[in-house]
């Protein structure tokens, strides 16, 4: 199965890919108006250190903690993407707790969001990876 | 000083509704111009740092930023202009020469610009290279100029060594330490990719990068740094350079605290030690004493590969070029005024040496006229645009071409012509690690192969329009080419009619 | 092969699935006395608070059961295992066979001895859904009922969480010297406790309920009388265990299983708040009663049953609770050297012992915080990490680089 991978060398810092994903899962057309003055609550979320920065997202575990903690039955593997229903998430954060990589964060609505590889928005792929200025995030097969 | 003479060039127009404060271009800022200010909640600027690289406009995600040329000036004078004007402040206060980057901007006659191309029509049909072979590969060495055969009358295969080019462009010197690593790398890939050839320059080679040995042209230059048996074997020919085309006559000067480990470890020379490079080779004072470092080194390379001699386009290149072919030399690379570098002198770059086109067609109707033509490949650089710019080449006599500019154009590089500060924001002309980084060699090579690609459609296009189907039949072939715009000394030097004619 | 599941909740469901990942065939028969679709169940404070419904509240799809080829038996009780026989007794005498069966009982509500507690007639405990049910008749609408609970452990504070907006007051009583003891320390306690007094919510510690003089009247060993409309049970729960102990199980407070999930009796297998698990955080063995333990538990019997190869062995306490937009997680075991950070609205304990970071609290600030669960599951010896960077906060900037590669360039 494709996933986002990180190819850490090449990470610019540039937070791009924060950007992209908040405004992929904005619904919206049009990025100004999507991420203009306001906080933006990505899914993928870039660490900053010396020298070395890298962005992470959801893993998509084939084993996945989150989905096997979760108290509603939200999360869920659907063709081997971790998603997750907002509809039946209740935000009590047993995701966050098991999420060995950090990838499960809060969103404006209360539910939990993560990574769904894009498969819920209009864009279809990754726009992380589309995004990406060096390739330092993949979308492929490993 | 007290009082600033000078005036930011450039202004950062950022567009208030459109800017998301990302802050992006505060990231990828190496000059530090952007930065967030918390209390204003918006992107602020600092314009006097300036260089004008894009690298902001070109990842900023909503198109917020665009960079302009101040419009402050001096009461206008054609004569003393706003720049003259600076550059007397600069040194005034600076006391010392002006450096700058890349090739020679000023306003001279592009002759590329002044040739136009054949076409077939009716009498001898074009060619569509679609459907029908067009060869663009190419040889690059002595040819032989008599075919000998055995007592059985086979053939006898003696030539001499040659570089085999699937497409006429290769890339031109251009050093580690000068670029980066991945720089390096993107070019080496692509050159294996495409079947052709990068160039070390004389900052020897990299020990990551012997793999691209067959596709590698190693320098030998007048501060001969990391020369040694191994590398003049590892690459696939060996380039004697005498001068470059950014700066005839004078050496280069990498100053000791860009000579890192791996630089240092690559020069052979002490880390934090300035690599000087000599004005003129110190054992070379005559073709003679050319000759004698020709086979030094084909012997130190026992004679299987080609020797390049390199020397920039300069007033009697003529003669010097029929020197060089006489010095057993299998490759002369000239290099026009135009042509490109890390650092150089400005009025150096900007005033000395000729335009590419008139040095090539001289040197190759001199070594026409003297029969001596086939002793060397002609292989010429200093500006070389687009394929049109090849073609037109070729026509005029070259071999093949170098390109190194829109080589680090394909790589990201928008001219800004700051490479002596070593800050470049697109990774090509720096060291510094995390500028390094923003050089994919992935990326990197496939817009160089990409580039190739389509000049090599290009050239077959235009070949196949003059009914040309291989290289070979367009070398020299000044029939194909007219002038516009050009008085008869310059149509007399080039060797071509007049458009209309 | 026949299997029988006992339980409809997290475990159960673990088992069904942990069995279907190994064998498409076999029949299941799924038997559970309450007579709901598999729901989360903590999700019932949820749903008093109304940020789920009862569709919602739905473990798995509508289609589950017949997606999984599972046969249910819902609001049936068992009344016994005849393991000779290879046979489950139901209530009314009628029986199942199986050939593997999976203990998955859960817990019930233990209700210590209260003088006059029985003449209380507004009461429930708070456990399943039918107690919620029960609860929001209880309270009705108007808002206009004094409620006490009794218990402030997570059971208490959750069900007190559900119901605050449908209270007039909300008491809670417990006989511990704080709240949550079992999940906080004592600075966490008192943080949470003054963030719910803050909301309203009124706590009367290190005292119990001698009496209920009237069905809406308590009076406590400390002298202190509370008037109440509704009272809610909530002092702890006690493991489901008399049929693993009828058929010869070890039991010890809860069924005794090995990684495996598997009991002392062949073909026996037990998961969730029912068992006694190791927990790796303090290294000792101890009724883990929390729900992804359950699951994993569940599916390492079902993938065992089937005849696969699965073991569960890094159990230990972990629990995520918000509490009215207070969010809280808590890992492991408290006891070592402690690294504390706290602020205005958080608190931050790590637990460090032997090179191991054996447990945390974050409250206020979660985010990430699965990432020092990771160090306490993996037992990553901490030497091997930057500890001073994951000490700022959860980070993967912490790990070697090979182990960073490892995380995020490999597959999972």
């Amino acid at each position: 199965m494709k996933r986002v991978y990180v190819n850490e060398k090449w990470c610019l810092g540039c937070h791009l890919c924060e950007y992209n994903c908040a405004f992929a899962n904005s619904g919206m057309t049009d990025m100004v108006k999507a991420l203009k003055d306001r906080d933006i609550f990505p899914r993928i979320r870039v660490e900053e250190g010396d020298s070395i920065n890298f962005a992470v997202s959801c893993r998509h575990c084939d084993n996945p903690l989150c989905v096997k903690g979760c108290i509603s039955g939200a999360l869920s593997i659907q063709d081997g993407v971790i998603s997750i229903d907002s509809n039946k998430c209740v935000g009590c954060f047993t995701c966050v707790l098991s999420c060995p990589y950090g990838c499960i964060s809060t969103s404006e609505s209360g539910a939990v969001q993560k990574c769904e590889l894009c498969t819920k928005n209009a864009d279809g792929t990754p726009q992380c990876v589309a995004g990406c200025p060096n390739n330092a995030i993949v979308f492929e097969e490993r | 000083m007290a009082i600033e003479y000078l005036y930011p060039q450039f202004e950062v127009l950022r567009n208030p509704d459109r800017c998301i404060a990302c802050r992006v271009c505060e990231r990828q800022c190496a000059e530090e111009v952007h930065h967030y200010d918390h209390d204003l909640k918006k992107m602020v600027s600092d314009e006097s740092k300036c260089v004008c690289c894009h690298r902001c406009v070109s990842l900023c995600p909503t198109r917020a930023l665009k960079i302009t040329k101040t419009n402050h000036q001096f009461r206008e004078n054609a004569n003393w202009t706003g720049e003259v004007i600076q550059e007397v402040y600069r040194q005034a206060e600076s006391g010392g020469t002006l450096l700058s980057s890349m090739g020679n901007p000023k306003d001279y006659p592009i002759y590329w610009d002044k040739i136009l191309i054949n076409a077939s029509q009716v009498t001898n049909p074009s060619i569509d290279p679609l459907r029908e072979p067009m060869e663009i590969r190419t040889y690059l060495g002595k040819k032989p100029t008599a075919i000998e055969r055995d007592e059985n009358g086979k053939i006898i295969p003696n030539l001499s060594p040659r570089l085999r080019l699937d497409v006429p462009i290769m890339f031109s010197a251009m050093s580690y330490g000068s670029i980066s690593y991945n720089a390096h790398e993107s070019l080496a890939r692509a050159s294996r990719n495409m079947g052709t050839f990068y160039n070390t320059g004389e900052g020897g080679l990299h020990e990551d990068f012997y793999q691209y040995g067959p596709n590698t042209i190693v320098q030998v230059a007048s501060g001969r740094f990391g020369v040694e048996k191994d590398y003049l074997n590892a690459g696939a020919a060996v380039e004697i350079k005498i001068g470059q085309g950014a700066k005839p006559g004078i050496g280069g000067h990498l100053p000791g605290a860009k000579v890192a480990a791996d630089i240092s470890r690559t020069r052979m020379i002490p880390e934090g030690t300035d690599a000087i490079s000599p004005a003129p080779h110190h054992d070379i004072y005559s073709i003679e004493d050319l000759r004698q470092l020709v086979y030094s080194l084909k012997e130190a390379t026992a004679y299987k590969k080609p020797i390049i001699v390199k020397i920039s386009a300069v007033h009697n290149v003529a003669a010097i070029a029929s020197g060089i072919a006489r010095s057993g030399a299998d490759i002369i690379a000239i290099d026009g005024y135009r042509g490109g570098t890390g650092a150089a002198p400005t009025r150096i770059r900007d005033n000395v040496g000729i335009p590419i086109e008139l040095a090539l067609a001289s040197v190759d109707q001199r070594l026409r006229d003297e029969g001596i033509r086939d002793n060397v490949s002609i292989v010429v650089g200093g500006s070389i645009r687009n394929s049109a710019d090849i073609v037109k080449a070729i026509a005029l006599g070259a071999d093949a071409v170098y390109i190194a500019t829109a080589a680090l154009l394909s790589l990201g590089c928008h001219l800004c012509r700051t490479c002596q500060k070593g800050k470049c924001n697109w990774g090509i002309a720096t060291q510094r690690p995390e500028l390094v980084k923003r050089l994919n060699p992935d990326i990197g090579s496939e817009r160089l192969e990409n580039l190739l690609t389509a000049w090599s459609h290009e050239i077959r296009e235009m070949m196949g329009g003059m009914g040309i189907n291989s290289i070979e039949a367009l070398r020299g072939n000044r029939l194909m080419l007219r002038g516009i715009g050009l008085n008869e000394k310059e149509l007399e030097i080039l060797g071509i009619k007049h458009a209309g004619e | 092969m026949k299997y029988v599941i006992i339980g409809n909740a997290t475990a159960a469901i673990g088992t069904v699935e942990g069995i279907r990942s190994v064998d498409q065939e076999g029949e299941i028969v799924l038997i559970s006395s309450e007579p709901h679709f598999t729901y989360g169940r903590p999700l019932i404070s949820y749903l008093l608070l109304g940020k789920t419904t009862e569709d919602k509240m739905h473990y798995r799809p509508d289609n589950f059961y017949e997606a999984n080829r599972v046969t249910t038996m819902l609001g049936r009780t068992v009344t016994r295992i005849d393991k000779n026989a290879k046979k489950i007794v139901l209530e009314n005498g009628e029986s199942v066979s199986y050939d593997k069966v999976a203990i998955c009982t859960g817990s019930r509500p233990f209700v210590p001895p209260m003088e006059g507690l029985d003449s209380v007639e507004d009461q429930t405990s708070f456990m399943t859904l039918d107690d919620a049910h029960r609860l929001a008749g209880l309270l009705g609408d108007q808002k206009d009922k004094d409620v006490l609970i009794i218990g402030a452990g997570l059971i208490g504070l959750k069900c007190a969480e559900g119901i605050l907006h449908l209270s007039k007051s909300l008491t809670i009583i417990d006989m511990a010297p704080r709240i949550l003891p079992n999940v906080l320390d004592e600075y966490g306690s008192s943080f949470l406790q003054s963030y719910l007094e803050g909301l309203g919510m009124k706590f009367y510690l290190s005292d119990s309920v001698a009496k209920f003089s009237t069905p809406h009247h308590a009076v406590c060993k400390s002298g202190l009388e509370l008037d109440f409309d509704v009272l809610v049970v909530a002092v702890g729960v006690r493991p489901n265990t008399q049929l693993a102990e009828e058929i010869g199980c070890e039991v010890n407070r809860g069924i005794l299983v090995n990684t495996r999930s598997e009991t002392s009796v062949k073909d026996v297998y037990a998961a969730g708040d029912c068992t006694v698990s190791h927990d790796i955080a303090a290294d000792t063995d101890r009724i883990l009663a929390i729900l992804p333990n359950a699951y994993q538990q569940g599916e390492a019997a079902g993938v065992n049953m089937a005849g696969g190869d699965k073991v569960f062995d890094s159990a230990f306490p972990m629990n995520a609770s918000g509490f009215l937009g207070l969010h809280m997680i808590t890992a492991g075991s408290y006891d070592g050297e402690e690294y504390v950070t706290k602020t205005a609205d958080s608190y931050k304990k790590l637990v460090v012992r032997d090179n191991k970071l054996v447990g945390f609290i974050l409250i206020g600030d979660v985010d990430r915080g699965g990432i020092y669960t990771s160090l306490i599951r993996d037992q990553v010896p901490l030497d091997t990490i930057n500890f001073d960077l994951i000490r700022e906060h959860p980070q993967l900037m912490a790990f070697a680089k090979s182990e960073r590669a490892k995380k995020l360039a490999q597959p999972h």
